[in-house]
C-alpha cells in the first residue's frame, strides 16, 4: 500500500543527507577511514547501519577501505565509502580494480584544498581531473556534483543506481562547503524513491559464463557464495574471467566497458540550465560554486544583462551536448572553480563555436562569492 | 537587488555554544515556520577558544548562495567577535551584543543586554548564556517565531535540561521585549540619514 504520510523534514548537513541517500538507495556496506571534511559521513553510517542489518567497518586505512568495499560488492551488497583527498588519493589502486571487475561501488569525495594533506578545513574544487583519471589505464567512470543538501540526497541515490545499472565505480564530488551546510531535507517516504539493483543471472550456475557479451555491455553479475563460480582478477580477463593477452579478446573487452557507458550518456549526463532560454552570456559552474553563479546570474538580470547558468551535475563523462548548445548559443561563458582551471579546459576542449571561454579561479581554500562572479559577468 | 533574504551571523568564543544555538535557530525557521534556511559556520581546527561564528539564512524562496553577505543582525557574544564580524553590517542592521563582555559598540543601532551575567544571577547556570542570547535574537528578528524557536530547543536540548534550556529562552526574550527598536536610528549611513 501506498504511503501517503507528508514528507518528514530534517535540518541537515550535506554529509548527512548522503548518508540518509545512501540508505534510501539500498546501501548496506560502508568500510572506511574518517577524514576532515568527510569524517560525518563514517560517523553516521557507524551509528544507521548495524541497525538496518548493515554493516560498517573502519578500516586501517583508505587503501583497505576500497578493497572492503569492493569485496563487499562482489558479496552482493551495495557498498560505499567516503574520503576527502589525501583518502581518495589512496583509492585510486582499487577504485582501479574496481573498474576492471565491473564491480558497482559509491565513493564520496568532500574536496578540501590540496596537493597532499593540503588544508583540512577549507573548500576546494582541485580534484576534478583526478576523479576522472586518478587511476591508471583507460577506464570509463561516472562522476557526479552535488551542490546542496538535497543534491546529496538525490545524487546520492542516483548514484547508486547508475553504479548497479552501468557495474562502475559512481564516484560524488562534494566540497566542504557542501559538506557542512545545513537545510531542510524533506524526507520521501521509501516507496516514492526509485531504486535499481543489478541485475543477477537467470540462468543456472552451471551455465553461467560471467562476462559474456550481451546487447547493452552489461553482464548479469552474481553475489559470491551463491553457487555461481567466477574468477575476479585486475588483469584483463575473457568472457569467463581467466586472464587473456590476446589482442582480440583484450580489445573486445575495453570497448565493452566504454560502451556501455556510452549507451547510456543519455541519462547519465545530467545538467540542470538556469534562465538559459535566451542567455547570451552564461556561466558554467558545479557544486557549491554553482550556488554563488545562480545569484550572480540572478544580479545580471536585474541589471539587464541575459545570463545563464549552466550547472553540470554530471562531471563525467563530460556533458558535451549540454555545454555544445550553450557554447554556441553564448557570446561568452565564464567557468569560475575553486581550483587553477580543471573543467573550463573540458569547456574549451568542447568548445567548436566563436564563442569566448573565459575561467575564473580561486586557490586560497576560499569560496567564489556570487560578487566576483557578477563583476566577471559585468565584463562579458 | 531586491532584498529576498535575511541575514544573520552569531558570534562568539568557541565553546559558547554558538554552533548550537544557529542549529535551533535553523530548526525554528526552517521546519515549523516552513522557510527556506540555510546554516553555515566557520569551520576551523580549534575545539575551545578563539573566535567561532555561525550563519543563518532566512528566506521565502529557495536560497541560492548559503553564506551571509550583507548582516541583518549580528549577535556578538564577546569583543573579538563583535570587532571582527562587523565589517559585513547593513546600514539598517542590528547588532545585539553580551554587555557582560562587550563594551566598545560599534554602532547605535544596536541592543545591549548582558546575556551572560544573566545566565550566571537568574539561571545559576553560565552555560546557558547562548540559550537567553537566542531568546534575544527570537524577539528582535522578524523572520523567527519564539513559539516555533522554544519548540525547537525543547526538541534539541539533552533531557533532564529541557526546563533549564527554556527558563534561558524565555528570559532573554523578557530582556529583550524591554527595547524599542523604532527607537533606533534607522540607518548607520549618513547618506540614508539626509535623505530622511
Amino acid at each position: 500500500m501506498a504511503n501517503n504520510d507528508p514528507p518528514k523534514k530534517l535540518l541537515l548537513q550535506g554529509n548527512e543527507a548522503i548518508v540518509e541517500g545512501a540508505l534510501a538507495a539500498g546501501c548496506r556496506f560502508f568500510a572506511g577511514y574518517p577524514i576532515t571534511p568527510a569524517s560525518e559521513i563514517s560517523e553516521m553510517m557507524s551509528v544507521r547501519l548495524p541497525r538496518q542489518d548493515g554493516t560498517f567497518i573502519q578500516m586501517e586505512d583508505e587503501i583497505a577501505s576500497m578493497g572492503a568495499v569492493v569485496g563487499a560488492s562482489l558479496a552482493g551488497v551495495k557498498s560505499m565509502t567516503a574520503t576527502s583527498g589525501p583518502g581518495f588519493s589512496l583509492m585510486q589502486e582499487n577504485l582501479g580494480f574496481a573498474c576492471i571487475t565491473e564491480t558497482p561501488c559509491v565513493i564520496v569525495n568532500v574536496m578540501r584544498g590540496g596537493p597532499s594533506t593540503g588544508l583540512p578545513t577549507s573548500p576546494a574544487q582541485g580534484d576534478v581531473m583526478q576523479a576522472r583519471w586518478g587511476t591508471h589505464g583507460d577506464h570509463p567512470v561516472i562522476v557526479l556534483a552535488v551542490s546542496s543538501v538535497g543534491d546529496c540526497f538525490d545524487i546520492t541515490i542516483h548514484a547508486f543506481n547508475l553504479s548497479e545499472k552501468y557495474r562502475v565505480p559512481v564516484i560524488i564530488l562534494s566540497d566542504e562547503v557542501v559538506a557542512h551546510t545545513r537545510e531542510i531535507l524533506a524526507l520521501p517516504a521509501g516507496d516514492k524513491i526509485e531504486v535499481i539493483d543489478r541485475i543477477r543471472p537467470s540462468t543456472p550456475p552451471e551455465w553461467y559464463i560471467p562476462y559474456e557479451e550481451n546487447s547493452r555491455g552489461v553482464p548479469p553479475m552474481a553475489a559470491m557464495g551463491e553457487g555461481y563460480r567466477h574468477h575476479v582478477t585486475g588483469l584483463i580477463h575473457d568472457q569467463r574471467g581467466f586472464p587473456t593477452q590476446k589482442p582480440k579478446e583484450t580489445e573486445a573487452f575495453m570497448k565493452r566497458l566504454f560502451r556501455k557507458i556510452t549507451h547510456g550518456f543519455y541519462e547519465i549526463q545530467m545538467t540542470k540550465s538556469i534562465m538559459m532560454e535566451d542567455a547570451e552570456v552564461a556561466v558554467i559552474a558545479y557544486g557549491s560554486v554553482a550556488r554563488s553563479a545562480q545569484r550572480a546570474v540572478m544580479q545580471a538580470r536585474q541589471q539587464n544583462i541575459k545570463a545563464g547558468l549552466l550547472q553540470l551535475i554530471t562531471m563525467f563523462p563530460f556533458p558535451k551536448n549540454a555545454v555544445d548548445t550553450a557554447l554556441r548559443q553564448c557570446r561568452s561563458v565564464l567557468v569560475p572553480e575553486m581550483n587553477i582551471g580543471q573543467i573550463s579546459r573540458e569547456v574549451k576542449r568542447a568548445n567548436t563555436s566563436d564563442c569566448r571561454v573565459l575561467k575564473y579561479n580561486r586557490i586560497d581554500g576560499q569560496i567564489i562569492t556570487p560578487t566576483e562572479i557578477f563583476t566577471e559577468l559585468k565584463d562579458m | 537587488m531586491k532584498e529576498d533574504r535575511y541575514e544573520i551571523r552569531l558570534s562568539g568564543s568557541g565553546g559558547q555554544g554558538i554552533i548550537l544555538a544557529a542549529v535551533i535557530l535553523a530548526e525554528a525557521v526552517g521546519i515549523a515556520d516552513n522557510k527556506y534556511v540555510c546554516q553555515t559556520q566557520s569551520y576551523g581546527p580549534e575545539a575551545r577558544g578563539g573566535k567561532s561564528k555561525a550563519e543563518v539564512v532566512i528566506s521565502e524562496r529557495p536560497i541560492d548562495y548559503p553564506k551571509a553577505m550583507k548582516l541583518d543582525l549580528l549577535l556578538a557574544m564577546n569583543q573579538a567577535s563583535c570587532d571582527a564580524y562587523f565589517y559585513d553590517f547593513k546600514p539598517n542592521g542590528l547588532l545585539l551584543v553580551d554587555s557582560t563582555f562587550v563594551e566598545q559598540i560599534p554602532t547605535s543601532r544596536s541592543v545591549a543586554i548582558p546575556f551572560t551575567q544573566i545566565a550566571r544571577e537568574k539561571l545559576g547556570k553560565e552555560i546557558v548564556a547562548n540559550m537567553v542570547a537566542l531568546g534575544a535574537v527570537g524577539q528582535l528578528c522578524p523572520m523567527v517565531s519564539v513559539s516555533n524557536l522554544e519548540k525547537a530547543l525543547v526538541a534539541r536540548a539533552p533531557k533532564g535540561t529541557k526546563e533549564l534550556n527554556r527558563k534561558a529562552l524565555r528570559e532573554g526574550i523578557k530582556a529583550a521585549k524591554k527595547f524599542n527598536l523604532h527607537a533606533l536610528p534607522r540607518s548607520i549611513s549618513p547618506e540614508e540619514e539626509e535623505e530622511i
